[in-house]
């Protein structure tokens, strides 16, 4: 019987016949942390008096959660984290070179690849083909000790989308209509594998806010074949010659399969405090907006950047609704300079703030006031999520965060197209 | 054996409600983190849980971030186990790893202020106010042998590798 992706990648990686259900020792290719999870990590690792990193070259400490610092305490967790780095020979991110995961995408992760990251977003890595899933500070702390870990190969559901987005709808439509579908905890423990004339033809960036928000639905890892698509983007990034094309064997065997007409899709929001707590934008039309964000792994790329610049072009933003925008990493910001697409946000009232974490998890640099409400591009509307548990966040598509930025209150994106 | 009270929560208690992203600067400072402890879940619950009692969830707990600080600042409560309906995939690893039981069990009977009576080994719950005997799923055996060592860093000395 065939693999599924989720198969075929765990086999190759412990030499063992992975199938759904068995317990593997896995190699691992990536092992990361970000400055949330690594101080706890670091002390972990040298808890367990293995004092070397197995592979330091693949060993990457992230400085993106709280960048530049807010407080002094969280100062001395980046000095901790870059002194680490010094001695122990593992690679450091610094502030300001951007979100962990869009870093990965840019930068390490390959088709075929097990990655995994102290950090829940990991699963972001999934768009390129590679198996890349969250983990704590300990088993992180193992992973860099040993180069491997324990993984229960995951049961698979298989989503299959079909049909073009109307204009005015995205991939961030697609995967919060899913998870809303099968719920907060509807793919726990299994993987999910997206295939589909839809998902053959979807840009890397558009494959990235899917496999990023995998975690939303519980889900280990969300997979998606690696293909002409994979190979140019890696091309891209001046990583060519580490494509190679994956996808799930025709006769895999599925938990369960979904189908999903990508053209029945509307402008899509969640509403607080869960993500499967759907609802269509034209619903929620009227429900004021105190805070836009922009930003983050899900949706922090050039290709959103540019539609809510594309939107906002010649507009101003409400007068009562401030709209921050974070770039996903120095690249995507530069790309944004580059392009215009930076001086038109700023024309239209947005206040750029550097790439990093930070207004997603409620550090600082957008944190909302009692009784506020924001729509973010983010993947997380939990109460105090951003910083404050007297505080709103709906989540949506930067097309619908940038209608709702111009008429300061919840807003289909197609009223603008 | 363990025994101790019920601290009753409902569905989908995130990481966020444990250790909220605020007091991200106080995640080297663990006593003082811990003080907040499920803070915006119930913030009466660090001033009146005592030792050996259990936090009772229901669907999905610990869904979200990968922070392990969250089943850490629970444990250093001195709470002897988590009991939910289902729980989120990297919370039940990390809580695992740091030596914290999580047992999945149907906690609808369970109301909060319940004394329980917990027994690792035979996989059952008493509920001693109300009678009620539930029993719970089993650890998976690698995470079972992870559990009995302590802990993941206790494990990893001992046998310097995974046992599979």
């Amino acid at each position: 019987m065939g693999k599924t992706l989720a198969e075929k990648i765990l086999s190759a990686r412990s030499d063992e016949e992975a199938r759904a259900g068995n317990i593997v020792v896995a190699r691992l290719d990536l092992v990361f942390v970000q400055d949330s999870t690594g101080p706890l990590t670091l002390r972990q690792f040298n808890e367990t008096g293995l004092n070397t990193i197995y592979n330091s070259a693949r060993t990457v400490l992230f400085i993106d959660h709280s960048t530049p610092s807010p407080a002094r305490e969280l100062s001395n967790d980046h000095i901790f984290l870059r002194s680490f780095a010094e001695e122990k020979g593992a690679v450091l991110s610094d502030v300001g070179e951007g979100v962990c995961h869009q870093l990965v995408a840019e930068s390490w992760a390959k088709p075929g690849d097990i990655i995994v990251g102290a950090d829940s977003h990991t699963v972001t890595a999934g768009a390129l083909g590679a198996f890349a899933t969250g983990m704590g500070s300990t088993d992180i702390a193992i992973a860099m000790a040993l180069g491997k870990t324990w993984l229960r190969v995951p049961e698979t559901i298989r989503i299959i989308v079909r049909g073009r987005f109307a204009r005015g709808v995205s991939a961030k439509d697609l995967i919060l209509h899913l998870i809303g579908q099968i719920g907060a905890d509807g793919a726990t423990y299994m993987a999910l594998e997206f295939s589909g004339e839809t998902i053959a033809t979807m840009p890397m960036s558009e494959r990235l806010t899917i496999a990023n928000m995998a975690v939303e639905s519980g889900a280990k890892v969300g997979l998606f074949p690696s293909d002409s698509i994979t190979e140019d983007y890696l091309r891209r990034q001046g990583r060519k010659e580490q494509y190679i094309p994956l996808s799930a064997d025709p006769d895999a065997s599925y938990e369960s399969t979904i189908e999903i007409d990508a053209a029945q899709l509307e402008p899509t929001v969640a509403k607080p405090h869960t993500v499967d707590n759907i609802a269509l934008a034209r619903e929620l039309a009227g429900v004021d907006i105190e805070q836009v964000f922009l930003g983050t792994c899900t949706n922090g790329r050039l290709d959103d950047i540019r539609i809510a610049a594309s939107m906002l072009q010649g507009k101003k933003r409400h007068p009562h609704t401030r709209l921050v925008v974070a770039p996903a990493s120095q690249k995507v910001l530069l790309a944004a300079l580059a392009e215009g697409y930076i001086t038109t946000l700023v024309e239209s009232g947005a206040t750029i703030v550097p790439p990093g974490c930070a207004a997603c998890l409620g550090v600082h640099q957008g944190v909302l006031g009692d009784g506020e409400s924001c729509l973010s591009t983010a993947n997380r509307n939990f109460k105090g999520r951003m910083g404050n548990p007297e505080a709103f966040v709906y989540l949506a598509s930067p097309a619908t965060a940038a209608a709702t930025a111009i008429r300061g209150k919840i807003t289909d994106p197609r009223e603008f197209l | 054996m363990l025994k101790g009270k019920a601290f009753k929560f409902g569905d989908d208690i995130s990481t966020d409600h444990i250790v909220p992203g605020r007091l991200l600067h106080l995640r080297s400072n663990l006593p003082e983190l811990a003080k907040h402890v499920l803070e915006d879940a119930d913030s009466t619950f660090a001033r009146r849980v005592k030792k050996g009692d259990f936090v009772v969830g229901g669907k999905n707990f610990g869904l979200g971030s990968s922070r392990e600080h969250a089943p850490l600042v629970i444990k250093m409560a001195g709470v002897s186990a988590i009991l939910a309906k289902s729980v989120a995939r990297i919370f039940f690893r990390n809580a695992i790893n740091l030596g914290l039981p999580v047992l999945i069990c149907d906690t609808e009977s369970i109301n909060d202020g319940d004394e329980l009576e917990v027994d690792l080994k035979s996989g059952k719950v008493e509920n001693l106010t109300n009678g009620a005997e539930l029993s719970f799923n089993p650890i998976p055996e690698i995470m079972l042998a992870i559990l009995n060592e302590g802990g993941l860093i206790p494990y990893i000395k001992k046998y310097q590798d995974f046992v599979v």
